[in-house]
């Protein structure tokens, strides 16, 4: 995790190659001297590569890497909900319960799948497997209910699709 | 017979229609072609596209030929062209389908954009979540960039164009437009004071245009098949189809790309009528912060801008939130009001302090909690924020407040004098339908 982070002061130590290239071909797109552009790409990048979540280390050599304060990183990582700044389970769903999904059933949804998982909202699974969150409008009313697990997305849910759906994951 | 996808989703129907190949048999990147090769001038191309009639598909329907128009094109240094696929607005999802089965032309647009408007580099900013649209995306800009539509000197026009797409990470604040530059220099999504506006101090205090996807991606067909094909699509001063997200209570919701000006009634029965049969109570037409309009008066009202404007709303991003019969309007408007009150970025005070206070109101209303007094007030501190904030934010939380209890008040007294739901069973079964 972030205990193999040494915080040297040289750019080449921060992160591991694979991490460093996706940082550079990411600031690589913004004009010179823009690299700040870079902080939201780059916690993705970093949040993926480190259990899904970040540190606070992580966001320091982030800092250090773009040449901007620390304080510019945590302002954005504290701003989107997209970031973690907890640990959280080895997968993450999130449910859509606005207006749209509200109207057809997400409220049952969330329900069955509070129950089925037995935490809450904000809550991980005593097996560290999964993490329940409540979000807003994913931009797939259509599908409503819907929700997103890991990076995708399963519309027009049922209490049948979610079991088909969890049971399938490892 | 009325022909749907002209504009947006004319690949829909091919086979791989995010393809190269598919975007190319529909005369894709022709349009671009011919504007390098004959060095078009830039003033011709905001003419056709003010003659079309195009109006913002982000929300505020503003004309897109004539925002086009306020750039300094010929400022030398660094401008913008920005798109914004952030959507964000509860009801609206056209935007994911344009970038997952049309990018192409959304990229052909962006390139003929920052041809026009001077602008050398664009950004296309995606909300987060869009793993597969931006994976999509970025597949197409590949496939543009090695067929050297992309880079410097493009086909040997001596045109250099660069685009690029920047991730979102969920906050709706950044879907407008200046939030949306801060997060793409990196920051807060803070919306800034306007004046002065992104054409003459935009991403990095440089002058940019920002449209939405649905808008840049209507340029190559508009400038292909000309103003008055595009204006003739729709009605006078609503040029073109739009894109309608049809959800909620109806039988086959999705995204219905029809004439603009065309009956609501139409619409629904094309989104196969209201489920199990029910009533028809009332629409938000154009995404949660829309003023939401009665059944019979939508029944009447034609969906263009002026259309839903006579009808006392907007047309927004096109987003038609159905609800029937078994629809609690307390219960639709809590969760309304909780999200902006959860979305507000907090800069300004009337906007911060009133959404949370327009949410705990709902909410004790809703739980049967409710005093005498909570309606006036309620439309007092909408009133309020309205009009008082650095951004529209504001104004969209009030709007739904203001209108779900000016057309149906007697519902929520009936919560606030009986502690309970006028709607008899509060059906929120899944809908099967
Ligand atoms: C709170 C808020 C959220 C917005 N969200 C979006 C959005 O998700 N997508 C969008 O295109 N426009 C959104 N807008 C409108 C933009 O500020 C801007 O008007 C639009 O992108 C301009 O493009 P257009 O002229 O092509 O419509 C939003 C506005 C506000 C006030
Ligand atoms: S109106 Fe609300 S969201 Fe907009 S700037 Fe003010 S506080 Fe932020
Ligand atoms: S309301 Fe749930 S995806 Fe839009």
């Amino acid at each position: 995790m972030t205990a193999n982070l040494q915080l040297t002061g040289h750019r080449d130590q921060l992160f591991n190659e694979t991490v460093r290239q996706k940082l550079d071909s990411w600031i690589s797109k913004y004009p010179p001297g823009q690299a700040q552009s870079a902080v939201i790409p780059a916690l993705h990048i970093l949040q993926d590569a480190h259990q899904g979540w970040l540190s606070e280390g992580l966001m320091r050599a982030l800092a250090e890497y773009l040449d901007i304060p620390a304080i510019s990183v945590f302002e954005v990582a504290t701003f989107y909900t997209m970031f973690e700044l907890n640990p959280v389970g080895q997968h993450k769903i999130s449910v859509c319960t606005n207006i749209s999904c509200q109207l057809c059933g997400s409220e049952e949804i969330a329900s069955y799948l509070q129950k089925k998982l037995g935490i809450g909202f904000g809550q991980t699974t005593a097996d560290g497997k999964f993490t329940l969150k409540e979000v807003e409008c994913l931009g797939a009313c259509v599908g409503a209910p819907m929700l997103l697990l890991d990076r995708d997305y399963h519309e027009h849910l049922t209490p049948e699709k979610i079991d088909t759906l969890l049971g399938g994951v490892k | 017979m009325m022909q749907q996808n002209q504009v947006c989703f004319r690949t829909m129907h091919l086979d791989q229609p995010w393809s190269m190949e598919a975007y190319r048999s529909v005369g894709g990147y022709e349009v671009l072609e011919k504007i390098l090769h004959e060095k078009t001038r830039q003033e011709s191309i905001i003419e056709t596209i003010k003659n079309s009639a195009l109006r913002g598909r982000g929300g505020a329907g503003f004309p897109t030929g004539l925002k086009w128009s306020f750039m300094p094109r010929r400022m030398p240094g660094d401008k913008y062209i920005v798109c914004n696929s952030d959507e964000g607005e509860p009801g609206t999802c056209k935007d994911r389908d344009i970038l997952r089965y049309n990018p192409h032309q959304l990229i052909e647009g962006m390139i003929i954009a920052g041809y026009t408007i001077g602008a050398q580099r664009g950004y296309n900013y995606i909300r987060g979540e869009f793993f597969e649209p931006i994976e999509r995306f970025e597949q197409a800009l590949t496939e543009a960039r090695e067929a050297g539509y992309l880079g410097k000197n493009i086909l040997g026009s001596g045109f250099n164009f660069e685009l690029h797409t920047h991730p979102g990470a969920g906050a709706y604040i950044c879907g407008e437009e200046t939030a949306l530059l801060e997060s793409l220099e990196g920051k807060k999504g803070q919306p800034r004071y306007k004046p002065p506006f992104p054409a003459g101090y935009g991403l990095y205090g440089r002058p940019t245009t920002i449209n939405n996807t649905e808008t840049l991606a209507s340029v190559p067909v508009i400038l292909q098949h000309g103003a008055d094909w595009f204006h003739e699509l729709g009605t006078p001063n609503n040029g073109g189809q739009k894109i309608f997200c049809m959800t909620g209570h109806v039988n086959k919701p999705g995204n219905y790309e029809v004439p603009l000006g065309m009956p609501f009634a139409e619409l629904l029965e094309l989104a196969g009528g209201v489920r199990h049969g029910h009533k028809l109570k009332a629409v938000i037409p154009g995404g949660s912060s829309t003023p939401v309009v009665p059944a019979d008066v939508m029944m009447q009202t034609a969906m263009s801008y002026d259309g839903i404007g006579k009808a006392g709303s907007m047309l927004g991003a096109g987003s038609v939130i159905v609800m029937d019969e078994t629809t609690c309007m307390v219960k639709a408007l809590e969760r309304i009001a909780y999200f902006y009150y959860e979305e507000s970025c907090g800069q300004c005070t009337p906007c911060r302090e009133g959404t949370g206070w327009l949410y705990r109101v709902i909410k004790r209303i809703e739980n049967g909690e409710g005093r005498q007094e909570d309606l006036d007030r309620l439309v007092d501190v909408a009133n309020n924020i309205n009009g008082n904030t650095i951004c529209a934010l504001g104004d969209a939380a009030a709007a739904p407040v203001i209108s779900f209890i000016k057309h149906f008040r007697e519902e929520f007294q009936y919560h606030i004098d009986h502690q309970r739901c006028l709607v008899a069973e509060p059906e929120l079964k899944l809908n099967y339908g």
